[in-house]
Order: C-alpha cells, then sequence, then structure tokens
C-alpha cells in the first residue's frame, strides 16, 4: 500500500476495484466503512455482488478479466472532462501527454461494449473520482490473477498519476496484501530477482557486496520464479525442491500439472506445521514450529514491521525454520548460520537490507516502524511518493495500456466464466481454519450459480454438477444466488476435496508470472442423484 | 489597547505560542485541548471516574451517568463523557452526593444481575461490572425487584455466548457493531425493564447480519456477551498469561494478545493500541487459533521409506534432506534445486532459506508463494 491503514478513513471516493474486502480483509473493510458514514462516495467494481456493494454508491459490475477496458474508459472520461490535475502530470509524471491522446481512442461505449458496464456508470464513476479531492484505490487479487495484471496495476497507476491521488493523505494506490507475511517473504529476499530489501541480484554492486558476504562466488543472473520452476520439474531439468509452508498441490493452478511436477522431482522436502497434500509427496518432511510457538517479524500490508511472540511451546519435536535452515547450512559445510535466536537472524536482516537499516530486533517490538527505514533514528515511512517516486528521475511515467482478453475465453464447449476467490471465514487452503471451527460456517465448497442460469440446468439448492474445463473438472453442490452475475459461476478453492484448482491455469501474466486464477471458462453438467 | 505586534512576539518567545486552555480538576489546574471531553481530560490526569457505557473508539453516549461531576456553577452534575471541558470550569469529580448517587446506581445495576463471578475469559471488559460493584460494596440487597434482559440460550453457536440476564443495556455492542464495524447486525428492541439487545426478528446470530467478528464480545463490560470458545479453558487451573503478538491470517496485520494458560493456548484478545487494527480483530482473527494444537500438527520430522513416510530423528531428517539438495546439485548443476519460501512463517524463515539457497548452492533459484 502506498498509504497507511489509518488513510483509509480519509478519502473522499473510494475506488474498489478487485477486492472482495469485507470478506478478506475484514478489519480493513472496517476503516473504508467509517468513511463511507462520513459521507465519502464508494465505487465497487467486481463482477460479483460482494458484500460491500451493498453499501457501495455505484457498483459497476464488470465481466471477469475486463477491466483495463473499464479503466480505460475511465480515463478517457477523466481526460474530456479535465479533470486531470495539470501541476501534478507537469512537476512528478513522465508521458503524460502522449497517455492522454491514447485514451481519447476508448470512450465509455467502447469500453461498455467490453466490460458490460453500462457507458453511463463508467461516466458517473469517472467522475467522482476525477472530481474527488481526496481518491483512494484499493485492489487485491481481482487484480492481479490475470494474463494482463501487470496491464491492470498500470491502468490504475495511471488514473491516480492523471488525478494526482497520490502521496497526500486519504488517496493512493493501495493493494491488500493477501498473507500475513507476503511482504516479509519479498523483504527478507525470498525472490529470484531480488536479495534482501529488493537489491536487484544483476546489480554488479549488490552481486560484488552479497559475494563477499557469502565468501563464495554467486549466481549472476536472475533466477526463475516458482511457475518456470514447476514447468522445469515437469520436464524433468529440476530435480530437488525445498518448499517451505506452503500447500503448493491446493493453492497453485492447475493441479495436475503441479501434481506431476513435485511427482517427478528426486527430491522434495517439506517444511510445515501439517501434513499438507503437499507434505505428502515428499521425500523429508520436517516440523516446524507455528505462529503462536515461534518468536519472528512480520510486515503487514502498509509496511509496518511488528513482532511475534511465541507464547506456548511448539508442538513435539518442531523448530523454528530458521534453526531447520541453518542446520540444513551446516551440513552444506557453508559458515554463517551461527544463530542462537530469532533475534540474531532479523538484525543480520536489518544489517543488510536498505529499507530496515534503522530497524532492528527492538524497535521491532514496538510495532511503529513501517519501511523503507533507511537510517537509525529515522521514523520510517508512514506514506510513499509523497515528494517524488522512487524511479530514476523521481517521476512517475505513464503507461500506454492496451486490452487484451483473458488467455482462454467462453466457447460453445465451455460456455461459463469461472471466477475464485475466498470466503470471510476460511483461509487459503484450509490447513489452518480447517482445523479451528470454522466449518461451523461453510462445512464444503458450493458454486455460486444465478439463478437464471440454475433455471436453464434445472438446478436448486444443493444440486450436484460436475464443473469442467480444458484441464480437469470437479464435483461440487450448487448454491442458487444473485451474487454472481450470469454466466458466471464463483467458488474458492479452500477445499482440498473439491479439487477447484484441477480447473484453472490457462495463461500466465508474461512479466510476473502470476496465474489467471480469476478467468476460468467452464462447462456444467447435471450430476443425476444416486 | 493591546498591541497586535508585541503580543505575537510574546506568543513566539513564550514555550507554547498557542498557549492550551486550563481548568481545575479537583483543585489542580490542568490544560486540555478545544474539543476534549472533561472525561477525556480526566483520563490523562488518572482521575478514577467510573463509567460503563464508555469505550473510547465509540461516539460518547452518556447513557450509563456513572461518570457524573459537578461543575461550580452548573445547576445539576453532567456527564463527563458527553460536557466538553472549558476554560476556567472548576470540576470536581468525586464529592460525597457524587459517590452517593454513583453508589445508588451500581446498587440498581447489581438488584437486577445474578451475583455471579464473570470469568475473565469471557472478554476484555468483562470485568469492569465487576470491580465498581466491589469499589461501592454494592451487595444487591438495596433494591429487589423486576430484571431487564432475557438470556437467549437457545443461541447454541461456538463462539459468542448471549446471557443478557447480565445485560445493564449500555448498548456497547450496539453501538461498536455500528459504529465500529459498520454492520448493524444487532439493535436495541423496547424501553425500560422490558429492553433487549436483539437481531432483526430475534434471530440467532448465524441468521443475521453478525460476521462473529467479536467486537461485541470484547466492549461488554459485564460478560453478557462472552467468548465461548475462551471459556471452554475456565477451568484450566493456571493463571491466563497474555502475549503481544499479531494475527496469522490476512495482510493487514491486527495486533493480538495470545491469551494461554500454562501450555495451552486459550483465547485471543484484539490490541487496543495495535497500530494497524486499533482493536478491530475479525473471525478468524477472533477465533480460528485451534490450528495451533490440533493433533494434526506434524510433531516429529518424517523421511520416506519403501515409498512410506516414516518417523525419523531430526539428524536423520536433516541429513537426508542435506544429502538429497546436494546429490541434485552436484549431479545436475546448482539451477537443479529450488526453493518455496512460505508467505505465513515470520522474516527469518524466508531470510535463512535465502541465504541457503545464495550461500550455500549459489544461485538465485527461490521465489515465495505470492504469484498463486
Amino acid at each position: 500500500m502506498t498509504n497507511p491503514l489509518r488513510d483509509m478513513e480519509e478519502p473522499d471516493v473510494i475506488f474498489c476495484i478487485g477486492t472482495n474486502m469485507t470478506e478478506c480483509h475484514p478489519v480493513a473493510a472496517t476503516r473504508i466503512k467509517k468513511a463511507h458514514r462520513k459521507g465519502a462516495i464508494m465505487i465497487v467494481a467486481d463482477p460479483r455482488k460482494i458484500p460491500l456493494t451493498k453499501r457501495a454508491d455505484m457498483h459497476l459490475q464488470l465481466k471477469v478479466g475486463t477491466d483495463v477496458a473499464l479503466l480505460l474508459g475511465m480515463a478517457h472520461v477523466i481526460a474530456r472532462e479535465g479533470l486531470v490535475d495539470e501541476a501534478f502530470m507537469q512537476d512528478r509524471t513522465l508521458d503524460g501527454a502522449a497517455f492522454l491522446e491514447h485514451v481519447k481512442a476508448y470512450p465509455p461505449e467502447w469500453a461498455e461494449s467490453i466490460c458490460e458496464v453500462p457507458a453511463a456508470d463508467i461516466e458517473r464513476a469517472a467522475l467522482a473520482y476525477g472530481r474527488g479531492s481526496k481518491g483512494a484505490i484499493f485492489y487485491t487479487l481481482g487484480i492481479t490473477e490475470h494474463i494482463c495484471g501487470v496491464d491492470n496495476v498500470q491502468s490504475l497507476c495511471n488514473l491516480a498519476l492523471m488525478t494526482g491521488h497520490i502521496g497526500r493523505e486519504g488517496t493512493g494506490i493501495n493493494p491488500m496484501r493477501g498473507q500475513n507475511n507476503i511482504q516479509g517473504a519479498g523483504d527478507a529476499g525470498g525472490l529470484p530477482n531480488n536479495y534482501v530489501g529488493f537489491q536487484p541480484v544483476d546489480d554488479p554492486v549488490n552481486q560484488a557486496r552479497f559475494s563477499k558476504l557469502y565468501g563464495r562466488e554467486i549466481d549472476l543472473e536472475r533466477g526463475i520464479t516458482k511457475v518456470r520452476a514447476l514447468d522445469y520439474a515437469a520436464d524433468g531439468k529440476m530435480k530437488a525442491m525445498l518448499i517451505c509452508g506452503e500447500n503448493t498441490l491446493v493453492s497453485d493452478p492447475d493441479r495436475r500439472h503441479c501434481e506431476k511436477a513435485l511427482r517427478n522431482l528426486d527430491h522434495l522436502v517439506v517444511v510445515d506445521l501439517f501434513l499438507t497434500e503437499t507434505a505428502e509427496l515428499a521425500d523429508v518432511v520436517l516440523p516446524a514450529s507455528g505462529w503462536g510457538e515461534t518468536d519472528g517479524v512480520f510486515t503487514n500490508t502498509e509496511r509496518r514491521i511488528q513482532r511475534v511472540r511465541a507464547a506456548v511451546p511448539a508442538q513435539g519435536e518442531a523448530k523454528p525454520e530458521w534453526w531447520i535452515m541453518s542446520q540444513l547450512a551446516k551440513r552444506q559445510g557453508v559458515s554463517g548460520f551461527d544463530y542462537e535466536s530469532a533475534k540474531d537472524v532479523f538484525n543480520e536482516l536489518c544489517e543488510t537490507s536498505p529499507i530496515y537499516k534503522g530497524v532492528n530486533w527492538e524497535r521491532a517490538g514496538e510495532g511503529t516502524y513501517q519501511w523503507p527505514v533507511p537510517s537509525e533514528g529515522h521514523p520510517g515511512t508512514f506514506r510513499l511518493h509523497e515528494d517524488a517516486f522512487p524511479t530514476e528521475t523521481g517521476k512517475g511515467t505513464f503507461k500506454r495500456v492496451e486490452y487484451r482478453e483473458p488467455a482462454e475465453v467462453v466457447d460453445d464447449d465451455y460456455p461459463v466464466w469461472l471466477t475464485t476467490g475466498r470466503r470471510l471465514q476460511h483461509y487459503h487452503t484450509r490447513s489452518m481454519t480447517g482445523r479451528a471451527g470454522m466449518d461451523y460456517f461453510v462445512p464444503e465448497e458450493t458454486l455460486e450459480v444465478h439463478p437464471a442460469d440454475a433455471g436453464m440446468w434445472g438446478l436448486v439448492d444443493g444440486a450436484r454438477v460436475r464443473m469442467a474445463s480444458r484441464r480437469g473438472a470437479v464435483e461440487l453442490a450448487v448454491e442458487v444466488t444473485d451474487r454472481s452475475p450470469r454466466g458466471t459461476v464463483f467458488c474458492s478453492f479452500g477445499f482440498g476435496d473439491t479439487r477447484i484448482n484441477d480447473l484453472t491455469g490457462a495463461g500466465y501474466d508474461p512479466i510476473t508470472e502470476t496465474a489467471e486464477l480469476k478467468v476460468c471458462p467452464v462447462r456444467l453438467d447435471v450430476v443425476a442423484p444416486e | 489597547m493591546n498591541d497586535p505586534n508585541s503580543e505575537l512576539a510574546s506568543d513566539l518567545a513564550s514555550d507554547s505560542p498557542t498557549a492550551l486552555p486550563t481548568m481545575d480538576l479537583d483543585g489542580q489546574s490542568v490544560s486540555f485541548t478545544p474539543g476534549e471531553t472533561i472525561y477525556e481530560v480526566s483520563q490523562r490526569h488518572q482521575s478514577n471516574i467510573p463509567t460503563l457505557c464508555y469505550d473510547d473508539r465509540l461516539e460518547p453516549f452518556g447513557g450509563c451517568r456513572l461518570c457524573v461531576v459537578e461543575v461550580e456553577g452548573y445547576r445539576s452534575p453532567v456527564a463527563s463523557c458527553t460536557t466538553v471541558a472549558m476554560a476556567g470550569m472548576q470540576v470536581r469529580t468525586a464529592t460525597k452526593s457524587i459517590e452517593k448517587h454513583r453508589k445508588t446506581l451500581i446498587e440498581l445495576l447489581t438488584s437486577e444481575n445474578p451475583d455471579a463471578e464473570i470469568d475473565p475469559l469471557s472478554g476484555a471488559a468483562s470485568q469492569e461490572l465487576v470491580t465498581l460493584k466491589k469499589r461501592y460494596g454494592a451487595t444487591g440487597e438495596r433494591f429487589v425487584g423486576k430484571t431487564s434482559g432475557t438470556a437467549r440460550p437457545d443461541d447454541t453457536n461456538p463462539f459468542i455466548a448471549r446471557d443478557y440476564d447480565q445485560c445493564i443495556s449500555c448498548y456497547r455492542c450496539v453501538r461498536v457493531c455500528e459504529e465500529q464495524e459498520g454492520d448493524y447486525a444487532i439493535s436495541v428492541m423496547n424501553r425500560g425493564f422490558s429492553t433487549q439487545i436483539t437481531t432483526e426478528f430475534g434471530n440467532k446470530l448465524d441468521d443475521s447480519d453478525c460476521t462473529f467478528c467479536g467486537q461485541c464480545v470484547q466492549t461488554c463490560p459485564t460478560g453478557a456477551l462472552a467468548d465461548r470458545k475462551a471459556l471452554r479453558a475456565k477451568d484450566l487451573p493456571e493463571p491466563i498469561e497474555a502475549t503481544r503478538s499479531v494475527c496469522p491470517y490476512c495482510g493487514v496485520g491486527c495486533s493480538v494478545d495470545l491469551l494461554s494458560k500454562g501450555d495451552k493456548l486459550v483465547g485471543i484478545r484484539p490490541a487496543r493500541d495495535g497500530g494497524a487494527n486499533e482493536g478491530a480483530l475479525c473471525v478468524k482473527g477472533q477465533f480460528a487459533f485451534d490450528f495451533v494444537q490440533h493433533d494434526d500438527r506434524l510433531k516429529y520430522p518424517m523421511v520416506r521409506e519403501d515409498g512410506k513416510l516414516r518417523r525419523a530423528s531430526w539428524d536423520e531428517a536433516l541429513d537426508r534432506a542435506a544429502d538429497g539438495l546436494a546429490k541434485a546439485a552436484s549431479e545436475h548443476g546448482r539451477h537443479s534445486i529450488y526453493a518455496i519460501a512460505s508467505g505465513r512463517a515470520p522474516h527469518e524463515s524466508t531470510y535463512t532459506l535465502q541465504k541457503l539457497i545464495r550461500a550455500s548452492y549459489g544461485t538465485n533459484y527461490i521465489d515465495n508463494c505470492s504469484r498463486a
């Protein structure tokens, strides 16, 4: 997030797109509800009638995968109506003139023909966001899990740059991170292209530093993404994997491919709290001490660095992961892993990360620092991009984005759009919530089908259907509801016995290699009751 | 006549150029920020004004009348939580007659609430009434008669107990649901002794707009609303300990206190001073913690033998793990091994994993789970 969570109570125009915030980030959602109560206009763009749409002033019910078209249409209106912040564009951005020229070709009527949101509604939403004094954009995986995820994000950046809704209180472009420490996993260097603190691995200065630090010759090239690595494993090129706390088999797209890849490995080591579906395929399973048992640090969606603390002893012989990794390193004969505590590890991380430089174990315990904290005594960075963008010129660059169709589109064989997501009471593959009483609310997966569509198949609540894509099929019960629009069905991927990710995974964003989990053409066939 | 120039000059010269107004609080001169209520000012000065309907995240309500104070020149006592402080005010927070008034109110509340001990596991604010009963020596014998509020034992959801026999109609639950959560799942029905907190149509919480975030439980000052999950541990003999941590679910990073008794994790409480959540929490953060000590947890290392996983010692398992990685690297090159870091584990997990991959094997073949 560019802006702190506290800022979510301040905008006068809230634009939520591809974020089912009340279910996926409920506590953050309480803040935009407060802003709305104070009078802010709330615009929600989502293919489904998610709970936020009940209170929103406008619901732009776009067709799945058409965000770019909607956002181009909005940019067109903002430009046409003269709602651009010319001073901001002049001082803080590049390529603005070309962008304004580019969007002339995309009036709302054009957008409507693709995203199916009435042109008048696109107009209204654009005017509201453009006229607002503090417009804030919130998004989640509904924006990124597409083959055009990067285009979607850049389209949102364009809107913020043309209106100057960034770098101030109550504005910004705010992705809500989905996992408790997914921000931290990137911060700590769990990336193929960056060392700790997002220092590029292909920068010679960094290479020299880390080569010296590790006392060895290092890889001069970027690594590959997990998606590519699984492809290589399926092809037999990848031989061994060490997977830490991820139920890859259930959470990743195209389960059949994923299973083939993992089974193809000569050696699979899984570190986890549970014997997940992925761990069951492993050669070695190492039990990690979990949340509530382990001291450590998490960084949240607003870059806030906070400590987690052990309250109860670890289960059985389970050990903290830093201990496990250190033991593996020692067996490899590598020095530099003589840690005695999580504190030792974290302090080393801070010393080697430019954005954590001013933090240490004690300061992290205060829970008040938001990175970057470039030096000791620095208070941290509450809000990003207040004076400049972190680019060479310090300016934000407009990108001339074009609409592209999803990797797969509906046809006569697969005429229904499937989109996936989470439910309030469950989390991811349910390895935690399924063992914490949350099945009380949602005991099994169901498929949301619009009443009119249900009528065509003769489906009623609880009826079972076989849902198939070009990659696989699952059988599950139907919930007849108008939460999903006609021609689009929805379910979550939380239940291992309803393997939704057997179906997904037609394509990937070319830059991030994030899978198109939000769009998948399927067909439905009624399963005759036994 | 005052010269604005010299006024400005003296303002700039003084330590506090815009000196805050002051008032007299129990004989002490205290400063305040314009807009603060008498109660807020008194809180900053450790004044011990009792209240039962106050939650600093909510709009002042003035319902319980316990926080009344005397203000010089005012005909009758005023509720300090709804009265804005003014310069020169002379406030007395605990005169004999005020304290007598408070004792009477507490006696009235005690008269219609069973004389029960409320287990502290019930909720964060659950001891407020019990504490005031003790402070004012209320026995419940002075007034006898009608009672208000009817418990809902039929609402058997495993999370929130609704024992409205203990309800004192402070409306904190209703107000937190409305003002803090924006959910409007519960409301107040009727008045006087017939007052009842209810969902629409008197439904159970399951059949209402309730999201089970538990905020009503945590603000209830009497234990009428109680955390059923935490209360499962009420008979454990050990004292309750609270450990500050951060919720393990989404990326909002809500601060929580983990409640434990001995080695057992028994409950979760939202932290009022948490930077990300400021006291808020959702159903997962509040209630979904049983996984930590679930029987399914892995308790020892395992290695595959004859196609099956069997228990192993740490040494054996670590040797096997390291050997397999080393073998792949030596036979097929460093780019034949790959690591996936967790977005759930703390920084120290990913940091050591990526260092292992980079320093031991000399590759950048690592990623985390953010692409799916």
